[in-house]
């Protein structure tokens, strides 16, 4: 696509990020980068087993170290002992048991990380190590003993709609898994605390998803009001969703205030990888049933969502899996049942995607199922069940969205697929890339399809409101607001707001911190609606302020003004004045708060109306594939996405082009491996990402029906480009080899034994 | 920590017999990230990058030769005489790392390390590379077959430093695979050089055992039946002699199974595109 400059940095234009260039240049401050005079460092104390009883502690050898400063374990949490986003169940510092590798056991503040290493070293822990539940089915059945006290089922949520018995001629069912993929944020997880002058309070400088929510956990567990946690977003280093959950905010405040001293944590690498929570490797089992013409007339499933060790926001991940069981399609009737399940795995929660990834991987398996066993091409065995604006889903919801579906399949279908293959491909454009391990003859290319819905913002009732506030003051804006910019472009995409709605050119952004109200979590593809419309509402209030003014001043109804480009004018006169000059020496300030609408639980059926919004997106993939070898190379991805409206198009694309390259590591090479509750491959080295030489050709269209229930019309757009462009990739892999392969990542031995 | 940056091989042998226990650095690209890992604590460092003859490198016609300086990074092995003279080295570099780490990383940390995933080891192997060690009071030289001991061990004794190698020019076809589940920038699963002198086909193997795999087997059953009639099925029948000269483990980067098999498609590969079938 070509991006289009326009004169003023408003909705729709290609605003530049205000951050970027400082950020390509390496001078941005991450978190990481943070620095206090007289600051200690703090790190953790991991347990190295998945599930053993604590016998004993003793913190006395980390203590003679010369510059240590603290050393703190669970008897010196003054709060709440454990927190969480839905369950408070996860402990602060483990205390009698263990319950997954790299459970935090102790906390040292030193003066410098040598020190605390060798401070960790010194702390004795005596483990009683004990057999550990590491399958799914066993915290079904029963089979094994509870390993934590809210037992060993997080949530289960059955579905049932229509006629459970209702039956079809084609029945098709397959099993999938889905591995544990990780969010590789680059920037690990890392905090600033620095102690009141008083000891009564504590300002935490972090890297995260949601101000609020960590200040209201750590508040908590800190044993302090929440006024005396005041949080400001370190800079972010990327999150993904692997930020929601706190994970050293209450060590590092807790050290700090101990200390009476700044202290500052950052995980390396492989820490990170024990630091936050993971995408929910899951097992689903779907069987469809259908008329001879391919329309969907029900669908059976079961979803087990391994949840690790603690709940973290796995209860919601399953809810998005069990009411995105139908994917994009009409279904009649259907009977789902769903669990999610405490294991001593690594703990999930959120990434993008959210449970609808999982979901996602399975329906799009089972509708190339379906379209074999009708002999129905892939393409039109979509169109003929896409669901449409009006249409009932599962839960007994009725989709409101706009739903342009048919255009997002029948747009990707008309993208020109890529050039055959010459004679003498470049070396490295084939499977294995510079390993040089094909020649053309080894290769075979194919072509598969995609297509999901993804919910947007919170569900089940939960009011995920956002807060802005607009001060206009001679021209200028200032806005407020405590949403977390951690990479999506908010900061680029609040100012291009207040300049559309108000007319100014000169716009900037206070920092973002807790000392204004929430604005909800970055996640859910949700703070262009919200925050969006938080930072909209507080500018058209203070842009009615402004018409009030000026209508005072030259004797009109306020209601005859408009902004026009940089003016307000009287659309039924003549004045037309720059906002800059009719601002002049006046000044206003209001604060908005955005609410969505109200949504509902689902009930022991599975019914109500559960979801606040949807967008849409088409995926169509071709691979290359090694078939001996088993190595592939994605050649090409054709997306057309429902986005609503484009407020930046380079940030779409920004986004679609990520997405895509997320999507394309979980299709082919992103799990973290844990056999036994160990994880075997916590770095870099061997948790492979996409490289520049994985990512493929991306051709984007980007289907604008604004939709009447988003402000500004705008749908969130970061989740839906890496949902259903895995199952395109490993159906594009199924295509070239003509193998059935049920789960992802597709390793070699899945596709050459 | 005292570190040590001579600038001339005498010094630093000198410095190492004082320090036996120091450890010799080059591009660090090994050293650096165990250290920030803390599985390496260096008490003493002897840098090596300032000896200038550790970054010289020549081809040798007279000798049949060419001799590259322990700290000469991949990157210069990738193009240039030094990638016409030796291809299947320089396919290796390309596939190490990133571009820089290819900058950095040097052909003696390769031998240092000695990883049986050591991406350049498997050519050294197959050229039939001699490797130069020198202490303050010897020096030495050993084929690499000789030097390579086991997974990360080497023959070289603690007061001496590896200061380059040998490798004799071949006069047939030489290449070199290597399988990742990346198409770039990631340790091999399982690689093989093949090369032809003489009309005579040598193969060896990284990843695909505790050390690299030179296989003599497989290497005279080929040569028996003879390069001119090499066919696609005959092809097939070498990946087998190639998988059973292999000794495979399973860890969580592949499987012994998968590597068996791919190191024998990677050897027929090879060999079908030295006889140009």
């Amino acid at each position: 696509m070509t991006i289009t400059k326009t004169q003023r940095d408003i909705l729709g234009s290609s605003a530049l990020r205000p951050d970027g260039i400082s950020k390509v240049q390496g001078d941005f401050a991450f978190s990481s980068d943070l620095h206090a005079e007289n600051m200690l460092w703090g790190a953790t104390l991991r347990s190295p087993h998945p599930y053993a009883r604590i016998v004993s502690i003793d913190v006395s050898g980390a203590w003679k170290i010369a510059g240590v400063e603290c050393v703190i374990t669970a008897e010196d949490v003054p709060g709440q002992l454990t927190y969480g986003l839905i369950s408070e169940d996860q402990p602060v510092f483990a205390r009698d048991v263990v319950r997954y590798m790299g459970e935090p056991v102790a906390a040292v503040a030193a003066d410098h990380p040598e020190t605390c290493r060798r401070a960790l070293a010194a702390i004795q822990v005596v483990y009683e190590v004990l057999t550990p539940l590491t399958n799914p089915e066993h915290a079904i059945d029963a089979s094994h003993e509870p390993i934590h006290p809210d037992g060993n089922i997080i949530r289960r949520q059955r579905i049932m709609h229509g006629d459970p018995t209702a039956t079809a001629p084609i029945v098709v069912e397959g099993t999938y898994d889905i591995g544990m993929q990780d969010q590789a944020f680059l920037g690990t997880e890392s905090a600033l605390a620095i102690p009141d002058h008083d000891g009564a309070g504590v300002e935490v400088f972090v890297a995260t998803q949601w101000l609020h929510e960590d200040r209201k956990q750590m508040a908590k567990c800190l044993g302090m009001p929440e006024e005396k946690v005041r949080l400001v977003l370190g800079g972010v280093g990327g999150a993904f969703g692997a930020r929601e959950d706190i994970s050293l905010q209450v060590h590092t405040a807790l050290l700090a205030m101990r200390t009476s001293r700044p202290v500052k944590m950052q995980y390396g690498r492989e820490e990170s990888f024990f630091g936050h929570v993971h995408r929910h490797p899951a097992q689903i089992w779907m069987r469809h049933h259908a008329n001879t013409d391919g329309r969907i007339v029900k669908i059976e499933a079961r979803f087990v969502f391994d949840g690790g060790a603690y709940s973290s926001t796995s209860s919601a991940v399953l809810i998005n899996g069990v009411t995105h069981t139908q994917g994009p399609y009409q279904c009649p009737n259907a009977v789902v049942d769903g669990y999610a399940v405490r294991t001593n795995n690594p703990p999930c929660g959120a990434m993008r995607g959210f449970g609808v990834v999982q979901a996602c991987f399975a329906h799009e398996g089972q509708m190339d199922k379906l379209a074999a066993a009708t002999g129905i091409d892939e393409v039109e065995i979509r169109l003929r069940n896409i669901i449409h604006t009006g249409d009932t889903m599962i839960t007994g919801q009725v989709l409101e969205s706009v739903a342009p579906l048919e255009r997002c399949i029948r747009e990707t279908a008309a993208m020109p697929l890529p050039a055959e293959m010459g004679s003498h491909p470049h070396e490295l454009d084939l499977p294995g890339g510079s390993g040089r391990t094909a020649d053309r003859r080894n290769i075979v290319r194919g072509i598969g399809w995609g297509v999901s819905m993804k919910n947007l913002m919170y569900s089940e009732g939960f009011d995920d409101y956002s807060t802005a506030r607009c001060t206009l003051t001679n021209g200028s804006v200032e806005l407020k607001f405590a949403t977390s910019e951690v990479g999506q472009g908010f900061v680029t995409l609040a100012p291009q707001i207040a300049r559309s709605v108000l007319g100014v050119d000169n716009v900037t952004y206070d920092t973002i911190d807790t000392q204004i109200g929430s604005a909800g979590s970055t996640s859910a593809s949700r703070q262009t609606w919200m925050s969006g419309g938080a930072v909209d509402g507080a500018c058209r209030m203070v842009r009615e302020r402004l018409f009030e003014h000026v209508g005072a001043v030259h004797n009109i109804d306020p209601l005859r003004l408009a902004i026009d480009d940089t003016d307000i004018i009287d659309t039924v006169g003549t004045l037309r004045i720059s906002v800059q000059e009719a601002s002049a020496n006046f000044s206003v300030s209001e604060t908005y708060e955005y609410h969505h609408r109200k949504t509902e639980d689902l009930d022991e059926n599975g019914q109500g109306n559960c979801h606040v919004a949807f967008a849409f997106v088409a995926h169509r993939a071709v691979v290359d594939v090694d078939v001996e070898l088993g190595l592939v190379k994605v050649v090409q991805i054709a997306t057309a996405q429902d986005v609503g409206r484009v407020l930046n198009p380079m940030s779409v694309t920004g986004q679609i082009e990520g997405g895509i390259a997320q999507g394309l590591g979980l299709a082919v090479m992103e799990e973290i491996i844990v056999t036994n509750g160990i994880v075997r491959n916590p770095s870099f080295t061997d948790y492979l990402l996409p490289t520049a030489l994985d990512a493929p050709q991306v051709v984007i269209s980007m289907i604008e029906v604004p939709d009447p229930q988003a402000p500004m019309g705008a749908k969130g757009v970061g989740e839906a480009p890496c949902i259903s462009v895995t199952p395109a990739i490993v159906a594009a892999i199924r295509n070239a080899t003509g193998k059935s392969i049920d789960r992802c990542p597709v390793r070699p031995q899945d596709i050459c034994f | 920590m005292p570190i040590f940056i001579p600038s001339s091989l005498t010094e630093a042998t000198q410095l190492l017999s004082k320090n036996p226990d120091a450890h010799l650095l080059t591009g660090g690209t090994d050293m650096m990230v165990e250290v920030n890992f803390n599985h390496r604590h260096p008490d003493t460092v002897i840098a090596l990058r300032n000896i200038p003859e550790f970054q010289r490198w020549n081809i040798d016609t007279a000798s049949g030769l060419v001799h590259i300086g322990s700290s000469v990074p991949y990157a210069t092995m990738e193009h240039g005489d030094l990638a016409k003279a030796l291809p299947a080295l320089a396919e290796a570099a390309r596939t190490v790392g990133s571009p820089q780490i290819r900058a950095a990383g040097s052909i003696g940390g390769n031998l240092g390390t000695c990883s049986p995933a050591g991406d350049s080891l498997p050519v050294l192997a197959a050229l039939d590379a001699v490797v130069h060690l020198q202490s303050e009071s010897s020096r030495r030289s050993v084929s690499f077959a000789e030097f390579m001991v086991g997974p990360k061990r080497n023959s070289r004794l603690p007061n001496e430093i590896i200061t380059g190698v040998s490798i004799p020019i071949t006069n047939g076809w030489q290449g070199y695979a290597k399988v990742g589940v990346r198409n770039a920038m990631v340790i091999s699963v399982a690689s093989v050089c093949l090369a032809i002198h003489d009309n005579k086909v040598r193969v060896a193997l990284g990843s695909l055992g505790p050390t690299i795999i030179r296989c003599t087997e497989s290497e005279n059953w080929i040569n028996s039946i003879g390069l001119a009639n090499i066919d696609h099925s005959l092809a097939k029948e070498f990946a087998d002699h190639v998988r059973a000269e292999s000794r495979p483990i399973d860890d969580h980067r592949s499987t012994a199974e998968y590597r068996r098999h791919a190191v024998g498609v990677l050897a027929a590969r090879l060999l079908l595109r030295g006889v140009q079938k």
